[in-house]
């Protein structure tokens, strides 16, 4: 009996792999890779002016007592001009957003806020990338919730669509 | 590489089309492309990018690839060993960040336990396959 079991094994594991092929093929692929250091506070940094409009960015300025969005954007990232929109309605809304524009001259970077609109209250600058690294970030863009604290919540890696807005919304409120 | 053989048409169209994974206007950070001066740092320095995975290509090491990030690592990886930092105290610093994703050498976990074990687990179990079947001849 326990002979006719084992005959079966080969099947099993032939079923089990085929099952794993299946899984691949509809699971929806992802290539992100989320930050370890959501949870965390936001690491020191202090970054100088990015643009001509508005003052540099440093860790300082996010314990101030109120939660803040951080977002990782850049004039080369096309993907960022397109969620430019949404960050305006989410300060319109009174979220204050915070920029850090990545490996980015401040000639293009003044361009594309004029094209884009300028929902941010400070830009740094991070043309090394130390501070995307301090925060395990992996591209452009990528929009960080942090608390009163200053303690990270929330990565939201890729474009913020409209959809996004009210979700951010109603989470920086429940943090107050 | 075909490029020259592209029809005219489609060189003026690819120069104006951006990549979506477009690479910055900047040049690279400061020590992304440039040796160390102390050859033991450097050796160091060296050994420990081909360890940490590229996070954007996702399939090379950051030692090959030529993404604006692994630039900015690579850089970074110097910079901290000139500084006296161990290469081990980096790479954790790393893990901490970007999860064992980014290391090709995981430290073991439960989480990567199967990926360590099973491998060994094979090699016994096809030990144990000939042995039986060499048995069987003998009986």
């Amino acid at each position: 009996m326990t002979k006719r079991l084992w005959l079966w094994l080969p099947f099993a594991g032939f079923a089990l792999v085929l099952g794993l092929l299946i899984h691949g093929l509809v699971a929806p692929e992802s290539h992100d890779i989320p930050s370890q250091w959501v949870g965390q506070p936001m690491p020191h940094f202090d970054l100088p002016a990015a643009s001509s409009s508005r003052p540099g960015f440093s860790s300082a300025n996010l314990t101030a007592g109120k939660p803040h969005l951080v977002n990782i954007f850049a004039s080369w990232c096309i993907p960022c001009a397109a969620e430019a929109p949404q960050l305006v309605a989410l300060t319109k809304a009174g979220v204050e957003v915070d920029g850090i524009a990545l490996r980015d001259r401040k000639v293009d970077l003044d361009a594309f806020l004029e094209r884009n609109g300028n929902p941010y209250a400070r830009i740094g600058s991070d043309t090394t990338s130390s501070v995307a690294m301090a925060l395990g970030s992996t591209g452009v863009p990528e929009t960080y919730l942090i608390d009163s604290k200053g303690i990270i919540r929330l990565q939201h890696i890729g474009v913020l669509y409209d959809d996004d807005v009210p979700r951010l919304i109603a989470q920086m409120k429940a943090l107050h | 590489m075909r490029s020259w053989r592209a029809p005219a048409l489609l060189i003026p169209l690819a120069l104006i089309a951006a990549p979506l994974m477009a690479d910055s206007n900047l040049p690279p950070a400061p020590l992304a492309n440039t040796a160390l001066p102390n050859p033991a740092q450097e050796r160091q320095a060296k050994a420990l990018m081909t360890k940490i995975r590229c996070l954007v290509c996702q399939g090379e090491s950051i030692a090959e690839s030529n993404s604006d990030l692994a630039g900015d690592m690579r850089s970074m990886i110097r910079e901290r060993i000139q500084a006296g930092e161990s290469p081990d105290s980096i790479r954790h610093w790393l893990i901490r960040r970007y999860g064992n994703w980014v290391t090709y050498d995981p430290p073991f976990s439960a989480q990567t336990a199967g990926l360590w074990l099973v491998p060994l687990m094979l090699v016994i179990a096809g030990g144990l396959l000939v042995r039986g079947r060499i048995k069987r001849r003998h009986d």
